[in-house]
């Protein structure tokens, strides 16, 4: 197989990185149609306030304003992936500062900016609450006072105030469990808002044809996504909405759900034109999303030799003033609240909190690097106080194939163990690192666990005339390389060279379902898809040339490049190609070779391992990669400043289909995950955002990452995927934190609780140590 | 209005432009070169980064009525005969490009400091690199890139 195999566990180039090397890929803000218009917001200016009225009659008067939308213009209900309390724009009220209230289509874009101001909103201020002690104190100012009837997917709190959710999960014997520990740490700690910075703001392109449908061509992670929330925010028919994926330039899981179609396919509408919205960076980090910052509580028991035998773990969510997938992330903190340990008692609790914020959303990682963060740092004081290494009380708790993660799924594959060892081998764990005078140098370690099987896929694989394939599923390349992976996935299974299968752009016409591009999910799922598709075509091809080549089908084999020959005794010298099957297929007999393939994991929690309430479904989320990190950082004792030299990261992704990505996906995954422990962090004050722009809101450039991170890349089969894969999209960014704490604390000797460990936070933990 | 002549991409060519219109503007907007661009139009991220007189600058600081009679390379004029630079080959081959919004500018930047300096260290491509922010890559093989293309052009 492995000759046809040809085009899996190379490293090839990206489809398109030619093109984006050129400068000629084409995003959306780079897309101009004929007679487009320019699209511009106006955001609230306050925290919470009642909307009482517009007043447009300025703004239209200038010359230039095609049109003007505000929320009286929406024509649909609301929207939000499981809990339905967001609009187009701000409805009745708006609920922080910078949340869409009115937008201009003009011109040009100066012209609708200008405009966007002269649009006069008169507010009623409300109190606001914009952290979560103020949402939950008594009498608090209530931010969705229709919480109750609002369709939520979710087994919601019943309260009047401003919990969105609670959910917990209880296994073993529960809080019980600590009788058995000989000994128990606590603590809590603190996590900030991290902004997800993809380099390509908000862009979206709208277009109304004369056929009374409309096609968005938008910077997002989901295709389908973006067609369910205009269908539901809108009222528009799904048949009606055609939305395309350009090229993307990053998403993180803030491109997940909404972002500025919506407003931009109502002043298309209203225009009667073209319209193109391209936010500001300013814009953009007001308005968007952010990682959940929040409060995470942690107890652990232990056995004086180090197992671990309870864990218990509460957790605060600021969720900001809309949904979103809010809920989701705080179950998915809890899904990992056990860490990648087989801890018997476990007692998770998370809530999600409304407050007068932007929506705090999906991000790499998804509530994992929250509760890694917490859970990761308190393994390491556990170890401390028992006199255990910390690699070695790691691996003497880790879990392993075939036990059941927290709900009660089995994992099928686990290389914890092997992951540690790896990095503890590579880094030369044991050996002390020598620092210049001011300076300390010392290792952190993380063991690391992420799920990546999760919601649908569909796959259609078509020969064409010539022979080769075309592969079309509707998934989003955001940057990651899932059209050159999936390609490649594709031709392994049909014996063609990637050049010999083209990728379909995303687009609701042609493409079948897919969720969209979150939760590291593509390889996985999409992968069974594109399988389930291919054999498809395979078999028919089969069929074919057992028919051409006048013998049974189990006599053929699949040849690599695209031919089907004999396999008989004594040989026979007969062969064709894909090329003449197609030919025979489209003129002669059976028609088109078409093959499409569909997928969801369907494996739920099991409610006699894990009692669980108030949790959105968490089927099949066992296929899971685990992986373990070691940092070195030298601390400088003067200013606080943390750098970190080298990074050692080993995951078990099943197998490499593109080793060079996987590896890609590691280097950039940790070094976001390095800003998120050391520097990067939205700041509000009374609500407003004080660093919305690049120059205040610092993220790693190449003098923060390390210039060696050694990626370990550890390849243990899935038995429960076709090509044995599992994802590597968020995992690598998870392990940083709580290493790069790790290892602060090695060097040092002060330990921190809160993120991002700023110079100022560490000098000042310096100093009360003396 | 101003009326400038410029030298983009070896072509001559005659703008239009506003007194305040960016340099970074003009090119996408009035010259339709798509392939610089705007993430932070504060000078911070240096994605819109082109030559001018063969100087690395961030098109988004520049004015257009500024730059009447300069030269002006982007992304687009980087190649020649339709082939990739060595710059952009070599970024291709060590597979530093992701979702590339950022490579546009950090390839000119790479572009521009490889001529300054063509046997360069890692560390003073770190430094050298150190205006151009990139959310995907971390950065290892945008390194290996300017590495490669060092040896490839000294070679």
């Amino acid at each position: 197989m492995s000759d046809i195999e040809s085009a899996i566990g190379k490293s090839l180039p990206r489809l398109e990185a030619a093109e984006k090397a050129a400068g000629k890929a084409i995003y959306t803000g780079d897309m101009e149609l004929p007679g487009m218009l320019h699209g511009a917001l106006l955001t609230s200016p306050y925290p919470h306030a009642r909307i009482l009225s517009y007043d447009v009659s300025a703004a239209l008067e200038l010359p230039g304003v095609k049109a003007i939308v505000t929320a009286e213009d929406i024509t649909g209900g609301y929207i939000g992936l499981v809990c339905k309390d967001e609009s187009a724009l701000a409805r009745g009220k708006a609920r922080y500062i910078g949340e869409p209230v009115a937008a201009v289509a003009a011109l040009d874009e100066a012209t609708a900016r200008l405009a966007a101001r002269l649009i006069e909103v008169e507010y009623e201020e409300l109190p606001s609450a914009t952290t979560v002690e103020q949402a939950m104190a008594e009498g608090a100012p209530v931010l969705h006072e229709d919480f109750a009837d609002y369709v939520k997917v979710y087994q919601a709190p019943e309260h009047e105030g401003n919990l969105l959710a609670r959910a917990e999960a209880i296994m073993g014997r529960g809080v019980d469990g600590f009788d058995e520990a000989d000994i128990i740490v606590e603590g809590s700690y603190e996590v900030g808002a991290q902004y997800h910075a993809y380099m390509e703001p908000v862009s979206v392109l709208a277009s109304w044809g004369s056929d009374d449908r409309v096609t968005v061509w938008s910077s997002t992670q989901s295709i389908f996504r973006t067609q369910a929330n205009i269908y539901e925010g809108l009222g528009i028919p799904m048949g009606k909405i055609r939305c395309i994926a350009p090229r993307i330039g990053g998403g993180f899981g803030a491109k997940a759900e909404v972002s500025g179609q919506l407003i931009t396919v109502m002043l298309a509408r209203k225009a009667a034109a073209p319209v193109r919205l391209v936010l500001n960076r300013d814009e953009d980090m007001i308005t968007m999303r952010a990682r959940h910052p929040g409060t995470i509580r942690v107890r652990t028991g232990a056995k004086a030799d180090g197992t671990l035998v309870a864990r218990e773990m509460e957790l605060w969510f600021d969720a900001g003033a809309y949904s979103d997938d809010s809920p989701a992330v705080m179950n998915l903190a809890l899904f990992y609240a056990r860490g990648s340990y087989s801890i018997p008692h476990v007692r998770a609790l998370g809530h999600a909190v409304y407050t007068n914020k932007l929506r705090l959303g999906a991000f790499r990682g998804f509530g994992n690097p929250q509760a890694s963060f917490a859970s990761e740092s308190q393994l390491d004081e556990i170890a401390e106080a028992l006199g255990i290494d910390p690699i070695e009380l790691r691996i003497k708790n880790a879990i392993k194939a075939g036990e059941p993660w927290l709900g009660g799924q089995k994992i099928a594959s686990c290389a914890l163990v092997e992951s540690l060892e790896a990095v503890r081998d590579a880094s030369d764990w044991k050996r002390p690192r020598e620092a210049l005078p001011g300076k300390k140098r010392g290792l952190g370690v993380v063991g690391l666990a992420h799920t990546s099987a999760f919601l649908s896929a569909g796959a259609i694989v078509r020969l064409q005339g010539d022979g080769t394939i075309i592969l079309n599923v509707g998934a989003v390349d955001i940057g990651q390389g899932s059209d050159t992976v999936l390609s490649q996935m594709c031709a392994a299974a049909l014996g063609l060279d990637i050049e010999q299968v083209s990728f379909a752009t995303p687009d609701t016409d042609s493409a079948p379902y897919n969720y969209g591009t979150n939760a590291s999910r593509v390889t996985y799922t999409v992968g069974q898809a594109v399988h389930r598709a291919a054999m498809q075509v395979r078999m028919q091809l089969l069929e074919h040339a057992a028919e051409m080549l006048e013998c049974l089908p189990e006599d053929l084999e699949l040849r690599s490049g695209g031919r089907i020959g004999v396999n008989t005794e004594p040989p026979r010298n007969a062969e064709i190609s894909f090329a003449d099957i197609a030919g025979r297929s489209l003129w002669a007999v059976g028609g088109p070779i078409t093959g499409s393939g569909s997928y969801i994991p369907n494996d739920p929690p099991n409610p006699e391992h894990t009692q669980m309430t108030g949790f959105l479904g968490l089927d099949a989320l066992s296929v899971i990669t685990f992986g373990a990190q070691v940092v070195e950082v030298e601390v400088d004792e003067i200013t606080g400043q943390v750098q970190v030299l080298e990074a050692w990261c080993a995951h078990d992704v099943g197998r490499a289909i593109n080793p060079g990505m996987v590896e890609s996906q590691i280097e950039g995954g940790f070094v976001q995950g390095l800003g998120y422990a050391l520097c990067e962090e939205m700041l509000w004050e009374d609500g407003r955002l004080v660093n919305p722009s690049f120059m205040d809101y610092k993220f790693p450039g190449t003098m923060e990452a390390p210039d060696k991170i050694h990626t370990i890349v550890l390849e243990i089969p899935e038995p429960s995927h076709p090509f044995s894969v599992k994802g590597v999209g968020e995992p690598p960014l998870v392990g940083a934190a709580p290493a790069i704490n790790n290892a602060i604390s090695a060097a040092t000797g002060i330990r921190l609780k809160q993120i991002p460990l700023t110079p100022e936070r560490v000098l000042r933990a310096l100093l009360a140590k003396g | 209005m101003i009326n400038i002549t410029l030298e983009i991409n070896g072509e001559e060519r005659e703008l239009c432009v506003p007194a305040a219109r960016t340099m970074l503007d003009a090119l996408r907007n009035d010259l339709n070169l798509t392939g610089t661009k705007n993430a932070c139009n504060q000078g911070v991220c240096g994605a819109c980064t082109v030559l001018l007189d063969g100087t690395a600058v961030n098109a988004c600081l520049v004015l257009a009525a500024n730059i009447a009679g300069r030269k002006i390379v982007t992304i687009e004029g980087l190649g020649e005969g339709g082939r990739l630079s060595p710059m952009q080959q070599a970024f291709v081959d060590t597979g530093a490009i992701q979702c590339g919004f950022c490579m546009s500018g950090m390839i000119v930047s790479a572009t521009a400091f490889l001529t300054e300096n063509p046997k360069p260290s890692r560390h003073e491509i770190r430094a050298g690199l150190s205006g151009n922010l990139c959310r995907c890559s971390g950065y290892v093989r945008v390194i290996d890139a300017v590495i490669l293309a060092s040896e490839r052009m000294g070679a």
